[in-house]
């Protein structure tokens, strides 16, 4: 299956986390929230504006802007898009 | 008594750690500041039985050891025991959300692995169980090898079995070092193991939360409950706070004043105590109402949930200034005064985003500026409508605010580019499930607000108050033999021969490219006190005889007024002028304290003050000399 971004996925849709491709201190921030290479994410609501958009992981609900969410790769797995 | 033991509070924001900390201390929590940086330090000391004492360190909420702001460096620093002040802790009591620990045992781990004796506090394990899910506490006790206690903060569930354990934690069971040498390989597959054995998971998402997000964040109905909500938010703090406001002043300056006046003999002893203290303490306390309200609106809704889902549905909007959604509170609650603003900006986690809301905040147009446009616009703009159905007048003052709202998105876009650039500091915000917010927990976190108001702030403005007082009151001759004394004509002209109005002359070569002239000028410096006060000293400059209330009467007073060619001094550009010096200068000593409060220096005050007062030079000159030639 094709690596995506995590920003490209659909609301509803669900990838798992394969790879991040960011600065350190970002890189190890976003893996502290739950962006886990092996974690399950399900795309929440987007903001009416189309920036933010809610990410489901390990049992919260984060908001990331696509600017970081581009950089997080998923391999998508279906859900309900 | 033995040696009272001192524990760390550490946990991930939203898990409950404050409500917590609130039931074990009730209000004997204290706070004070870091030294050397703007993260507040709080303390208190919770009985756990009879004699038996700890002083628990409230620390700011984090979602890893690896530090990324100032918040996360500095509970580093206590639990490393690097913070000489606070000294390293006996013992940490980590605060972990039941519902959410698939995330947070591996910050668990990062604590343990620390070496600390550590506790692990488990919250909502009503609302775990409410979704089907549970944590076995025996095998999770097991598997850590350290002390494990759940609660329900909220209804109290648990806490006898929690003060048992804050009692000794030199008597807590340490972690294996297998378990250690676990962590240290890789926390999140020992984290994964953990939750496998230990937890089951909850079934779904809390179901309320689906429900109302459904609705609040709907890009129709979301927008609207969001701009319904912002307005009355408004609303309470701007008609709410100001009856409350009058009252408070009326009884704090009319009440107390009149009778000191009665007790004292008169003569400027009188005019100290009535005119200075008692109206500085005023001073103080007009503001009381608004941070009150404030501080309890912005605690409910982040109580709720809904302060963050505001700031996700306005987070683009704020991103093109270089904010975020977190900002937008900030700079709302700054329409009605930026004191309690400026304090709003804590819940904003990037120090560069909220050190730049904090400097833009004095442009919004507060409700202290509205004496002075409603004077200036009656005088000088005719009500005449236009386009059929505005009012000129009206017309006036929107551009008033706009004119304000717009500088302060476009300089926070500025610092954030220049000034305030540097190192990006990711967003990221939890959207929390729907809580009902406790009595309690809010009214304990006003108190605190409202407390460090009084405290670091109240004597600063006190102390202005009393300076100001000085300036205007000093020195004093008595009037000529052809004036009645304490007649608005004598006032007037002991007025003329104050610090104040010698200042206001000094300064006469700075402002008369604005078109002002010296009385105005005083009335400018004693604006610093609160704006509002420039209209009571232009009516005692000009000795005007009516009421405080008669802006009409005292707008046609200024109408009046010629200057030593014959020629008026208030003519339309003059007032216009005015009017855009007001929009931009930090015209109050009040902000300037909380700035400090705030940034912990006089740094940031003094930055905040220059910058403005040069925007509104540059900006009250161009005003000025456009509408002299166009013949205003």
């Amino acid at each position: 299956m094709s690596e995506r971004a995590l920003s490209d996925l659909k609301e509803r849709e669900e990838g798992v986390v394969s790879r991040l491709e960011l600065p350190e201190a970002l890189d190890r921030r976003m893996r502290a929230l739950g962006f886990v290479p092996g974690s399950r994410v399900r795309v929440g609501k987007v903001a009416p504006l189309g920036d933010p958009v809610q990410y489901e992981v390990r049992g919260s609900i984060f908001c990331l802007r696509r600017s970081e969410a581009r950089h997080i790769h998923v391999v998508s797995v279906g859900g309900e898009a | 008594m033995s040696e009272v033991p001192r524990i760390a509070l550490v946990g991930s924001p939203n898990a409950g750690k404050t409500t917590l900390f609130n039931a074990l201390t009730g209000r004997r929590a204290r706070v004070g500041n870091y030294p050397g940086v703007t993260v507040d330090h709080v303390e208190g000391d919770a009985q756990l039985g009879p004699e038996r004492w700890a002083t628990l360190i409230d620390l700011p909420g984090l979602y890893s050891l690896e530090p990324l702001s100032l918040d996360e460096e500095v509970t580093l620093q206590v639990l490393d025991g690097e913070m000489e002040q606070v000294g390293r802790p006996d013992g940490v009591a980590v605060v972990l959300d039941a519902t959410t620990l698939a995330r947070s045992l591996p910050l668990l781990g990062e604590i343990i692995a620390r070496g600390l004796p550590t506790l692990l506090i488990l919250t909502m394990v009503d609302e775990l169980k409410a979704r089907h899910g549970a944590v076995k506490v025996p095998i999770l006790k097991r598997l850590l090898g350290i002390p494990v206690v759940g609660v329900v903060g909220t209804s109290g569930l648990g806490l006898d079995d929690l003060r048992q354990e804050l009692q000794e934690p030199s008597g807590w069971r340490r972690a294996s070092a297998e378990t250690r040498a676990a962590i240290e390989e890789d926390r999140w597959s020992w984290g994964d193991r953990l939750y496998e054995e230990a937890v089951t998971p909850p079934t779904e998402q809390d179901r309320w939360t689906t429900r109302a997000d459904d609705v609040l964040l709907h890009p129709v109905w979301g927008l609207l409950v969001f701009v319904l909500v912002m307005t009355v938010f408004f609303q309470i703090i701007f008609a709410g706070a100001a009856p409350l406001q009058d009252g408070l002043e009326w009884l704090v300056v009319e009440g107390l004043g009149g009778l000191v006046r009665q007790a004292l003999p008169g003569g400027w002893v009188e005019s100290l105590v009535v005119d200075g203290v008692i109206a500085g303490v005023g001073g103080v306390l007009v503001f009381v109402p608004q941070i009150v309200l404030i501080l309890i609106m912005i605690n409910v809704l982040e109580g709720i949930g809904y302060m963050s889902r505001a700031a996700f549905l306005i987070d683009r909007v704020m991103g093109w200034a270089g904010l975020e959604g977190r900002c937008f509170v900030a700079l709302l609650s700054s329409y009605a005064c930026a004191v309690p603003g400026i304090m709003a900006t804590r819940t904003i986690p990037d120090p560069r985003s909220r050190l730049a809301t904090i400097l833009v905040a004095p442009f919004m147009t507060c409700s202290a500026r509205l004496p002075v446009y409603a004077l200036l616009i009656a005088a000088f703009v005719p009500a005449t409508t236009v386009f059929g159905v505005f009012n000129l007048q009206g017309l006036t003052l929107l551009g008033l605010y706009i004119l304000g709202s717009g500088a302060a998105l476009l300089a926070a876009a500025l610092f954030k580019r220049g000034m305030l650039r540097g190192r990006t500091y990711p967003f990221y915000m939890e959207l929390p499930p729907y809580r009902v917010p406790r009595v309690k927990v809010i009214a304990a976190q006003v108190w605190r607000g409202l407390k460090a108001f009084l405290r670091k702030a109240g004597t600063v403005i006190l102390a202005a108050s009393l300076a100001l007082w000085v300036l205007l009151s000093f020195p004093s001759p008595d009037p000529p033999p052809e004036m009645i004394p304490d007649t608005p004509a004598a006032v007037s002209w002991q007025l003329e021969q104050s610090y104040a109005a010698q200042v206001g002359k000094a300064v006469e070569p700075v402002f008369e490219p604005l078109g002002y002239d010296w009385k105005i000028n005083v009335g400018l410096i004693a604006s610093l006190a609160a704006r509002e006060v420039v209209v009571s000293t232009l009516s005692q400059i000009y000795a005007f005889t009516g009421d405080e209330e008669d802006v009409k009467g005292l707008a046609e007073r200024l109408r009046d007024e010629r200057g030593p060619d014959g020629e008026p001094v208030y003519t339309l550009a003059v007032a216009l002028s005015l009017m855009v010096f007001f929009v931009f200068s930090l015209q109050c000593v009040s902000t300037l304290a909380v700035i400090r409060r705030e940034t912990h220096s006089w740094r940031w005050p003094a930055f905040a003050f220059a910058y403005m007062f040069a925007v509104a030079w540059v900006a009250s000159f161009i005003t000025y000399q456009l509408a002299t030639w166009l013949g205003a």
